[in-house]
């Protein structure tokens, strides 16, 4: 429009691949630590990697898309079923596995996607829960290829790569569900900075406003649940390969209350609030709920209505703002 | 035939237990536009407080149901006011899901600390226990007890709502918030008095059900699912959507556990999705752009 | 050549309302049109209706002689029909570039990417800083929305529509709300808009009317009354009684 070409904004500094990096390294630091500090509870310490993929997965359609969701354990559910029977029907190669609970919760995501992402508001949360409902119904009645309410058992993974065997303490699958873990978020975290993932944000904030830049919101949805899908497909068939069982608790609607309530505690929009989030429920349970199961559901009720009364941003918000703070302050000093 | 006559029997009192519970959820989402997942909630505290009054205040029938009504609606003042006031009608679906699973859980701990984690029973007086001989066949009083409730409840509010002052209050406040306002109708007593009235009903529903859908710890969770479906296929705010949606669903629920036991819960979930999907703001609900 | 946007006959009801009533006009590149009428005439319904926003209930909307009647409202704007809006509806919690990369992005088929940078890609980059730069807004690229003051969020619905390189751009009410000390800024960056594209503005202002509009289309109770040059607009009986009657009795009642 205008003949001379201005480039005023200045370009913020910004080291090539430096976020990621520091996502790597934190999550091996925080790995370490659990690995060496706690060794007798690395089947805890693995089985909270396993729903932490959950978590990011819900935080992909939550916290990126607003999508409000009560059955997005059908994702998991899905992958963790798919890896469990592809193994006890003789896949056993962990790597192989990890494909197909990928390949079954991609398309029990574009599945959900195009049945929940049509709507928004009651129909939505409606869809969500019949979704969740329905797979939760089809895992306890084909109990001949599911198991049933007895669950998924007899699940016996080969070695990782060939070398690694799965021991009695869990160490391999600890390393092993680590290691994924750290590919992952890497990943997601370029993935959500993408053209793609920037405009799903868009969409959350204002989606009139996005169909009248041209979008066709539905398609992106779709899609975006379809990689919410590919995620928590992860998180299942590490927790089928880990802990040798799926139980119906992994379809249930009371897992995907659960980490709704993660994530919110977190920071929803934040792949380190669903991390965060993750750790602290995770290990709060941990510690409460083998005492009581009703004082942890009343604790629980009175976490979520502090957090949507006090911080409905969730726990990493105000930390951000205070890092950024420091940050103003430091560059102005 | 008797079969059938007996399954029709046991559909509509199932219906009519599911309309009661739930035209105060469709009636609050219709008017302050709340997902309010926790109004099974209301209605299991309701069940335990008239559990409570027969078995251990040996008082009678009635006066249990009236006790049950109050008491929940005291019970729930307090949420009210330091709750649900923040999310009538503008906070966004997570926000309010959020809010309301919390409030779920947190009655669902504190209700079984106080009264114990096991399934509570209702004892029913005398008239509404046995059979009852109707002339050419004899069918479970209790069950024609209950289609009378949900008869005379929809009555009732269909009076209430088309008949009333508040009623016309009422629908102004749904159809025209602002305008409401500017009427000088005070919107926020409005909002409380109908919330008070849509808990009272949970009650009632969940104590006059309480033979067809059982008092126990987890009530609140697993009839949520059912309560949300009933009022998402009837279309909020609507009487004559809740009722017909009810003894759809009482139907489709009742038919497939003697049709297809092993699959009811499957062919239930699958139906829902299908209507939801088709019409999405209920078979007969309006659109609220 | 054929107009870039021809409305034939549109007319809307909702319920037993006419809200819109068999409307014709026609845009050709260049032009400056503004839609004036009092409240209630159905202004906005009739930007609803030709960013495809609702369905008209007769009538047809024509692009460069095709029908766009029925395209979807990403299909009208891939198609060059932008539009602003009265109150501003921007990405509130992204930074500014971010709201205008996204439209850069949209435009250029980039945003499926699942893996490359987005705002700060160069070809990107490049455009979002120079529209920012042109409306004055280069120092807040890196704000967030929703802690600028209004006028500014005006701008940057602008930048926005900038950035989609409207053929027809459908500016609602861009001054509204703005403090008056701000109102000459939104003003300038108009009149400095691409002069091959057709603006159609809806407007209450007669002030900015009259700067701005080479013609002007008259609404009243869904009908176009007039269509002429803005001093033929005060002139003529019929509008003085539709709209400046009425908004006479505005000003009186204020």
């Amino acid at each position: 429009m205008s003949e001379i070409v201005v480039t005023h904004v200045p370009h913020k500094r910004n080291i090539p691949f430096g976020q990621e990096a520091a996502g790597a390294l934190s999550i091996i630091a925080l790995g370490a630590i659990g690995y060496f500090l706690y060794p007798d509870d690395l089947a805890f310490l693995t089985r909270l990697i396993g729903i932490a993929f959950l978590v990011l997965s819900l935080d992909l359609v939550t916290g990126y898309c607003g999508v409000a969701t009560l059955g997005h354990a059908a994702q998991f559910g899905v992958g963790a079923y798919a890896a469990g029977i592809a193994c006890v029907r003789g896949i056993t190669d962990p790597v192989a596995l990890l494909a197909v609970g990928v390949f079954a919760g991609t398309i029990m995501g574009l599945i959900s996607g195009a049945l929940i992402t049509r709507f928004r508001g009651l129909p939505q949360l409606v869809l969500s829960i019949a979704v969740g409902q329905l797979v939760a119904a089809l895992a306890n009645k084909l109990s001949w290829l599911t198991g049933g309410s007895d669950g998924l058992s007899g699940i016996t993974p080969g070695k990782v790569f060939g070398i690694f065997s799965f021991d009695m303490y869990s160490r391999t699958a600890f390393l092993f569900s680590l290691g994924v873990l750290v590919i992952v978020f890497v990943l997601l975290q370029r993935f959500v900075r993408s053209p793609f993932g920037l405009m799903c944000r868009g969409i959350k904030d204002d989606d009139l406003r996005a169909r009248m830049i041209g979008v066709s919101i539905y398609p992106r949805l779709v899609l975006m649940y379809g990689v919410a899908g590919a995620v928590a497909g992860v998180g299942g068939a590490l927790t089928a390969i880990s802990t040798g069982v799926v139980g119906l608790d992994s379809v249930s609607f009371e897992r995907s209350a659960e980490v709704l309530v993660m994530l919110v505690l977190g920071g929803a929009g934040h792949l380190w609030g669903a991390l965060a989030g993750t750790i602290i429920f995770m290990i709060f349970e941990h510690i409460v709920a083998a005492a009581n199961p009703f004082h942890w559901m009343t604790l629980v009720g009175l976490l979520l209505i502090l957090i949507v009364v006090f911080a409905p941003r969730g726990l990493i918000e105000p930390m951000l703002s205070l890092t950024s703070r420091l940050r103003r302050k430091g560059s102005a000093a | 035939m008797r079969t059938i006559f007996s399954i029709m029997t046991d559909a509509v009192a199932y219906g009519m237990v599911l309309f009661i519970i739930s035209i105060g959820l469709s009636i609050m989402m219709g008017l302050m536009r709340v997902v309010n997942l926790a109004h099974g909630a209301f209605a299991m505290i309701g069940g335990y407080l008239a559990s409570y009054a027969i078995r251990d205040l040996h008082v009678h029938y009635s006066v249990a149901i009236l006790m049950a009504v109050i008491g929940t609606i005291i019970v729930s003042i307090p949420f009210e006011i330091l709750l649900y006031r923040r999310i009538y009608r503008k906070s966004d679906p997570l926000i309010q899901v959020l809010m309301t699973i919390g409030i779920t859980f947190f009655i669902i701990g504190i209700v079984n600390f106080i009264f114990g984690p096991s399934l509570k029973s209702i004892p029913l007086p005398q008239t509404l226990s046995g059979p009852l001989d109707i002339g050419f066949r004899m069918l479970p009083t209790h069950r024609i007890f209950v289609i009378a409730c949900g008869v005379i409840t929809a009555l009732a509010l269909w009076l209430l709502i088309e008949k009333t002052e508040f009623g016309i209050k009422l629908r102004a406040s749904v159809d025209h918030s602002g305008m409401a306002d500017a009427l000088g109708i005070r919107t926020e007593i409005i909002y409380a008095v109908t919330f008070a009235l849509a808990i009272g009903l949970g009650a009632f529903g969940g104590v006059v059900g309480a033979e067809i859908l059982p008092i126990e710890p987890f009530y609140a969770l697993r009839y949520m699912v059912t309560f949300l479906v009933v009022v998402s296929v009837g279309g909020a705010g609507s009487i004559l959507g809740a009722l017909s949606a009810s003894l759809l669903l009482g139907l489709a629920d009742t038919t497939g556990k003697y049709l297809a036991p092993e699959f009811g819960d499957f062919f239930f979930y699958l139906s829902v999705i299908f209507i939801v999907f088709l019409f999405p703001h209920g078979l007969f609900g309006r659109s609220h752009a | 050549m054929s107009d870039l946007l021809e409305a034939r006959g549109v007319s809307r009801s909702f319920g037993g309302l006419q809200v819109t009533c068999d409307v014709n006009f026609k845009l050709a590149a260049g032009d400056r049109v503004a839609l004036i009428g009092p409240n209630g005439a159905g202004k906005t319904t009739l930007v609803n209706l030709i960013t495809g926003d609702i369905v008209p209930s007769g009538g047809q909307f024509f692009m460069g002689g095709d029908e766009i009647t029925n395209l979807s409202i990403p299909d009208r704007v891939r198609r060059g029909l932008v539009r602003t809006f009265q109150t501003t509806r921007l990405f509130a919690n992204l930074t500014v570039a971010d709201n205008v990369a996204l439209a850069i992005m949209q435009r250029k088929r980039i945003t499926r990417r699942f893996f490359s940078r987005s705002t700060e890609l160069p070809e990107v980059r490049a455009e979002w800083s120079e529209i920012l730069s042109h409306l004055g807004l280069d120092h807040l690229a890196y704000r967030r929305v929703v802690e600028l003051a209004y006028g500014q969020q005006r701008l940057i619905e602008l930048a926005i529509g900038l950035a989609l390189h409207p053929k027809v751009l459908l500016l609602d009410e861009p001054a509204a709300g703005v403090p008056h000390d701000e109102a000459p800024k939104i003003l300038d960056a108009i009149n400095r808009l691409p002069a091959d594209i057709a603006v159609l503005m809806i407007e209450h202002d007669m002030d900015l009317v009259f700067k701005f509009a080479k013609r002007v289309l008259v609404l009243a109770a869904g009908r176009l009354i007039f269509e002429g040059s803005p001093d033929a607009v005060t002139a003529d009986h019929e509008v003085r009684r539709a709209y400046l009657g009425s908004y006479a009795d505005a000003r009186r009642a204020t």
